[in-house]
């Protein structure tokens, strides 16, 4: 069974608390709605969909408001067991911002309800009717080779269709939504049956087609049941078992799948689809970090397999742009740089001119995506943030959780496939007036300004429960340490370049202090990611002759811990100053304000720009963050945990 | 696995199901003893057990169940 459809792995995994809170839902005060919509919305089996159902049918029971969940009725005619299926609907919808009611009616009911005016279902006055039909209720009439029998087969089961959408136009006015046929796997001849008339298989083809053809542009709806089960496998799609057992038309193991999808397309008729694609830069729509290995470095060439990957996200994107869907980016980089590739790489799929807004900095991505929302005037109901790295990811569904964030697998490869099974911008009409919606946003990629700050980034930084661990230059680090001086340019304050042997005598050297940097969260471990060499001035001083980091961890004062762990030392050794320099490239803009942020004293500028910095280590006080310390192979190794 | 193993197992299943907290697995019980123990539940708690335990019961085994001890017989013979 394919993994991320069945499992619908674009969906974050269950809370631990999932239980408790689903319990906790019957004593909350006030509108059920978000709790229950934040419940929803992680991966749930069909006794999770089931429980979440049966909580949202007490609260209405006992009149509690569900708002601001949008209320829509649904009736299901069915001519197989949908029992299984109805909650999964109930709790799917509420994903999608839908406060489902499902009308059910007796089993095998389908033209009753839908031809008698007063029939449960006509009477409920449902907001739309699903057909849930399944191929075997059908009255289909095999004739094998013969094209005009089969013909008329088909013409007599799309009248049939149209009666029953009749009977409900008649008598409730409900849009209709048509499910297409997922024909049995087994064949009777094998690639014969797709060609020769009057088999089951050409049959159900046939059917599928003119039902598509009638729906589009009916005003009524297509729900391609055919397409889903093709994509999943149809020998995964059909149980047999299961049906002998019950009549239930599909393996029970795709329903959350199918009940999403249904949960889709209501919310898709309601309007509620998403309107925006945020991209990340980074690994996301190419290979590798623009900041360090430069347009040379960054993986997107055609014929590159890894390059192939990010340019499909690349295309995705810009087929997106083109049905309407509008395109921004948020990037942890330098303005410019994160430009550069859009302007200058010859491979880049994407140009500035798709991008409506582009935020590059260096603020936590919950600001700029609340300031994209604001200067596009679209809610942040609307926007879908794609993201390779499992932090940002949870930054964003914490702080902003109206937004949507899909889970990526490890292999860029299929970033593009598991965007699009998310099925966030599910439409069920197209109008050409959406092929221009893209550029009425002028694209431009404009910088939104950022307004307020979001709030929560630290809470949510120290729930990550990291490690920062510190040890000395050694020979197991050294090939790691030696990558990280001659590749990092952002985080660099002067950009010295070492080679082995010269870290190795670095290492050795008694009066040297080195640093090696390790950071761990709950992700997993991020390695090496910082190093710092202080080598001794006149007397009583450290000068900090290296410092360098990762920008994949900046944010999380990660800098203030490690001057924490530098003045440990250098109080050990009797030091009294430490002495930084900050030497500008065209790369390093980043960390102009480094030391100043540390607390360190400016004593001379010069005209290039070069600066310099002086720290007493008497009295100094760096702020710190909430992690774990790790201190090794040094006079003051040990461990403790900061809060 | 052994039997108390199995048994813990279904409680656990079984709570999870019926979406109750309070209910005593035991081998004598049986659909006439839960309040929504239906043929539906019934087959989305067999779903359950097959997914639980990683075995496939066939269509004339699921139809001798009797009680949750006929059950775990099949149980210790497939897991």
């Amino acid at each position: 069974m394919n993994q991320l459809y069945a499992e619908l792995q674009w969906l974050p995994r269950v809370p631990l608390e999932f239980s408790a809170r689903l319990k906790a839902l019957r004593n909350l005060a006030g509108p059920l709605g978000r709790e229950v919509q934040a419940l929803a919305s992680s991966v749930l089996d069909l006794n999770q969909l089931t429980k979440l159902a049966n909580a949202i049918g007490k609260a209405r029971s006992e009149g509690k408001p569900l708002n601001p969940l949008t209320p829509f009725r649904l009736a299901v005619l069915s001519n197989s067991t949908i029992d299984l299926i109805v909650p999964a609907l109930v709790a799917s919808a509420a994903r999608y911002g839908i406060a489902l009611e499902v009308i059910q009616p007796s089993y095998d009911q389908v033209a009753q309800e839908a031809l008698t005016p007063d029939s449960k279902v006509n009477g409920s006055k449902p907001d739309a009717v699903l057909f849930a039909l399944d191929y075997r209720a059908l009255p289909l009439k095999l004739s094998l080779g013969d094209a005009e029998v089969s013909s008329a087969t088909v013409q007599g089961v799309i009248g049939y269709l149209l009666a029953l959408r009749d009977g409900i136009k008649a008598n409730s006015n409900a849009v209709c939504i048509f499910q297409t046929f997922a024909p049995p796997v087994e064949t009777l001849f094998g690639s014969l049956d797709r060609a020769l008339p009057g088999t089951l298989r050409s049959v159900i083809d046939g059917i599928n087609r003119e039902l598509t053809e009638f729906v589009l542009g009916s005003g009524d709806v297509l729900f391609d049941v055919a397409g889903l089960a093709e994509t999943v496998g149809l020998a995964d799609w059909h149980n047999t078992q299961l049906w002998n057992l019950g009549k239930f038309s599909f393996s029970d193991e795709l329903v959350p799948l199918y009940a999403d999808h249904i949960a889709r397309t209501v919310a898709a008729i309601r309007g509620k689809s998403r309107k925006v694609l945020i991209l990340d830069l980074d690994n996301t729509v190419w290979g590798g970090v623009i900041g360090d290995d430069g347009l040379e470095g960054i993986q997107i060439a055609q014929g590159d397999a890894r390059g192939e990957a990010h340019l499909a996200v690349q295309r995705m994107a810009l087929d997106l742009r083109q049905r309407g869907i509008v395109l921004a980016v948020c990037s942890k980089n330098t303005d410019e740089v994160a430009r550069e590739p859009f302007e200058k790489h010859t491979e880049m799929l994407l140009k500035l001119e798709h991008i409506a807004v582009f935020q590059a900095n260096w603020n936590d991505k919950a600001t700029n995506i609340q300031a994209i929302a604001e200067e596009l005037s679209l809610g942040l109901d609307a926007m879908v943030f794609l993201d390779d790295n499992p932090v940002e990811r949870g930054l964003v569904r914490k702080l902003l959780p109206q937004v949507a964030v899909p889970e990526l697998p490890e292999e860029p490869a299929y970033y593009a496939r598991t965007l699009a099974a998310a099925g966030y911008f599910e439409a069920v009409a197209f109008a050409t007036d959406d092929l221009k919606r893209a550029g009425f946003y002028q694209d431009n990629a404009k910088r939104a300004n950022l307004q307020k700050q979001v709030g929560g980034v630290a809470a949510y930084l120290a729930s990550l429960d990291m490690t920062i661990t510190f040890q000395p230059f050694d020979a197991t680090g050294r090939a790691r340490i030696v990558q990280l001086i001659n590749k990092s340019n952002q985080y660099n304050l002067t950009t010295r370049r070492y080679t082995d042997p010269e870290v190795a005598e670095a290492e050795n050297d008694p009066a040297v202090f080195t640093l090696q940097v390790r950071l761990a969260d709950i992700f997993g471990d991020n390695g090496m990611i910082s190093v710092v060499i202080c080598r001794p001035g006149e007397a009583g001083v450290w000068e900090i002759d290296t410092w360098l980091m990762s920008c994949r961890v900046l944010g999380r004062k990660v800098e203030h811990m490690m001057l924490r762990e530098i003045l440990d030392h250098a109080r050990a050794a009797g030091i009294q100053k430490l002495v930084g320099a900050y030497r500008p490239t065209d790369r390093n803009k980043l960390v102009v304000d480094h030391y100043a942020k540390l607390g360190f004293t400016k004593v001379e500028e010069e005209k290039s720009g070069l600066t310099r910095w002086e720290l007493a280590v008497e009295g100094a006080r760096p702020e710190s963050a909430s992690m774990k310390i790790v201190s090794r192979g040094s006079s003051i190794a040990k461990e403790e945990f900061f809060t | 696995m052994d039997e108390p193993q199995i048994y813990a197992r279904l409680t656990e299943i079984f709570k999870d199901v019926f979406d109750e907290d309070s209910i005593e697995v035991t081998p004598e019980l049986s659909a006439k003893d839960v309040d929504g123990w239906d043929s539906l539940t019934h087959i989305r708690l067999i779903l359950t057990v097959e997914k639980a335990f990683k075995i496939k019961f066939s269509t004339s085994e699921i139809g001798k169940l009797e009680n949750v001890g006929d059950l775990v017989t099949l149980i210790k013979a497939r897991a």
